[in-house]
C-alpha cells in the first residue's frame, strides 16, 4: 500500500516535471527555480501544478458548457463523460455506498441537462457541478434512509408469500396466442410476410429493409399496411 | 468488473441519448434582473389599484401616522428582497442562506405596524378594524397573492430549483407582502392586533399553501421534463 502511494507520488513528481519542460517559462521564472534549493521547493511546485491543472480543467468544462448550451452535442459528451469522475468522487466523500453511487451520477447528468441553461460560463463549472452532486447525493442518502425504515430484510417471509395475481393458466394463453400468431403469418403471402419480418420482428429501418429484400421503400409500405390488417383479422376472437 | 461495465455503459447511454438532437438554449438573465421583472408586474398592479384607491384619505393617514410610513417602507422592502432571494434560490446552485435576505426587512414591517397597534390601545378615538375589515383585508390579501403567485412560480420554474420547497415558501413570502403592501390603498386606518393576527394569519397561510402546492410544481418540474423521457429511452 505504502509502495504504491509512493509509486504515485514519484508518477505525479515526473509529470509535473515534464509539465514544467513542456510549458515556456520567463526566464526570471526559470531562475528562480534553479537558485532554490530543490528539496524546499518540490512541494510549492507540485501545488502549483495541480492547482493549473485544476485551473485549467475547470477553463475547459467552462468551454464545453458554453458550447453545449449552443447546442454542440460532441462537446456536451465530452462534458458529461469529464463529469463522472468528479460526481463519483463527491458521492463518496458524502457517504454514499458503492451500490448506489451510479444511481448519483445518473441523478446528476440529467439535473445537468435539465438545469444547464441556469449555468453561467464566467462562474466556475466545477464549482457549480459540485453543489449539485452534494445536492444530489444528500437526497439519495435521505432517500435510502426513508426506505430503510420502511422496509425490513425478510427473505423467507419474501419467498414464502404467495402472488395472489399469479395465473397457472397465463402461461398456457400465452403459448397458445403465440401459436396462433407464427400459424397467421405463416399464412400470409411471401411478400407480406417479409415485410413484417424485417420491419416489426427484427425492427430494421424501412431503408436497410429495402435493401435487402430488393424492393422499393413504397412496396415494403403497403406490404406491411395488408399484412397486419390481415393478422387483426385473423388474430380478432371470433363470436 | 461485470457490474461497473455495466453502470458504464449504462452513463454512455444516457449521455448519448442526452445529446442526442440537443437544442441550444437560451441562458436565464441574472437573478435580480429576473426580479426586476416581476416587481414591474406588482408595481403595475399597484398603478391600477391606486387609480381606484381613496388616495386622499391614504395621505391623511400617512401624514397622522408617520410610523406608517415605516411599515410600508418595510413590506416593500421584504418585497424586492424575497423576490431576489427567490429567484437566487431558483438556481440549482444557490446556498440556503439565501432565504434570510429578507428577514430584517420583514423585522422591519412587524415592529412598525406593531407601534401601529399600540397607539390603537393608547391614543383615544383612534379607527381600528373591525372584525368585518378584517375579513376583508384576508381575502384581499389571499386572493392578490394567488395571481402574483402563480405569475412567479412560472418564472421560477425557468431555473432548475433543487430546493423547490424552500424556493416556494419563499416565493409565497414575496406574493402574499406584495398583496398587503398594495392593501395599504384601501386601509387607511391602524392595524388594531387583531387586523394584524389577520395580516400575518393572511401570509403565513399563503407561504404554507406555496411550500406544499407549488413546491410539488417546482419539484415536478424536474421530474416531468425532457429528461425522464431521456431516461426512459435509455433504459
Amino acid at each position: 500500500m505504502r509502495a504504491a502511494s509512493q509509486q504515485n507520488v514519484i508518477a505525479l513528481y515526473e509529470s509535473a516535471a515534464l509539465l514544467q519542460g513542456s510549458i515556456p517559462c520567463r526566464p526570471a521564472a526559470v531562475g528562480v527555480i534553479v537558485a532554490a534549493p530543490s528539496w524546499s521547493r518540490r512541494p510549492e511546485r507540485r501545488m502549483d501544478d495541480v492547482q493549473a491543472q485544476d485551473a485549467g480543467a475547470d477553463r475547459r468544462r467552462s468551454a464545453l458548457m458554453a458550447a453545449a448550451q449552443a447546442g454542440d452535442g460532441v462537446a456536451y459528451q465530452a462534458l458529461l463523460r469529464d463529469c463522472i469522475p468528479v460526481i463519483k468522487s463527491i458521492a463518496r466523500r458524502r457517504g454514499v455506498v458503492a451500490d448506489r453511487i451510479d444511481d448519483v451520477v445518473q441523478d446528476v447528468l440529467l439535473t445537468i441537462h435539465r438545469a444547464r441553461q441556469t449555468y453561467d460560463p464566467s462562474r466556475s463549472f466545477t464549482a457549480w457541478l459540485s453543489v449539485i452532486a452534494d445536492r444530489r447525493a444528500i437526497d439519495l442518502l435521505r432517500r435510502t434512509r426513508r426506505q430503510d425504515v420502511r422496509e425490513v430484510h425478510a427473505p423467507l417471509a419474501f419467498e414464502s408469500h404467495a402472488d395472489q395475481e399469479a395465473d397457472p393458466a397465463q402461461g398456457l394463453a400465452h403459448a397458445d396466442a403465440t401459436g396462433t400468431a407464427a400459424c397467421a403469418l405463416a399464412s400470409l403471402p411471401t411478400r407480406q410476410r417479409e415485410a413484417v419480418q424485417h420491419l416489426v420482428l427484427e425492427e430494421r429501418s424501412l431503408a436497410d429493409a429495402a435493401v435487402l429484400t430488393r424492393r422499393t421503400k413504397g412496396s415494403l409500405k403497403v406490404n406491411l399496411h395488408r399484412a397486419l390488417k390481415a393478422l387483426r383479422g385473423r388474430m380478432e376472437p371470433r363470436e | 468488473m461485470n457490474t461497473s461495465s455495466n453502470s458504464g455503459s449504462a452513463h454512455e447511454r444516457l449521455i448519448r441519448d442526452l445529446a442526442t438532437d440537443l437544442a441550444p438554449v437560451r441562458r436565464l438573465r441574472p437573478p435580480s434582473v429576473r426580479a426586476l421583472a416581476w416587481l414591474a408586474v406588482v408595481v403595475a398592479t399597484a398603478i391600477v389599484l391606486a387609480m381606484i384607491a381613496d388616495l386622499p384619505a391614504l395621505g391623511r393617514r400617512l401624514a397622522a401616522a408617520p410610523d406608517m410610513w415605516l411599515a410600508v417602507t418595510g413590506s416593500a422592502l421584504t418585497v424586492i428582497l424575497a423576490a431576489i432571494a427567490a429567484f437566487q434560490l431558483s438556481l440549482p446552485d444557490a446556498r440556503r442562506a439565501w432565504a434570510l435576505l429578507p428577514l430584517p426587512a420583514a423585522l422591519l414591517w412587524i415592529v412598525a405596524s406593531g407601534v401601529g397597534c399600540l397607539r390603537v390601545w393608547f391614543v383615544p378615538g383612534t379607527h381600528a378594524a373591525d372584525l368585518n375589515e378584517a375579513r376583508d383585508c384576508l381575502i384581499f390579501i389571499v386572493g392578490l397573492s394567488v395571481p402574483l403567485s402563480a405569475l412567479l412560480i412560472i418564472m421560477l420554474r425557468r431555473a432548475c430549483p433543487l430546493q423547490p420547497g424552500l424556493t416556494a415558501a419563499i416565493a409565497g413570502l414575496a406574493s402574499a407582502t406584495a398583496a398587503a403592501t398594495l392593501l395599504n390603498f384601501f386601509h387607511p386606518y391602524d392595524a388594531a392586533a387583531t387586523d394584524l393576527t389577520v395580516h400575518v394569519f393572511a401570509v403565513a397561510l399563503v407561504i404554507v399553501a406555496n411550500r406544499a402546492f407549488s413546491g410539488r410544481l417546482l419539484a415536478t418540474n424536474i421530474l416531468r421534463s425532457d429528461v425522464t423521457r431521456a431516461l426512459d429511452r435509455s433504459n
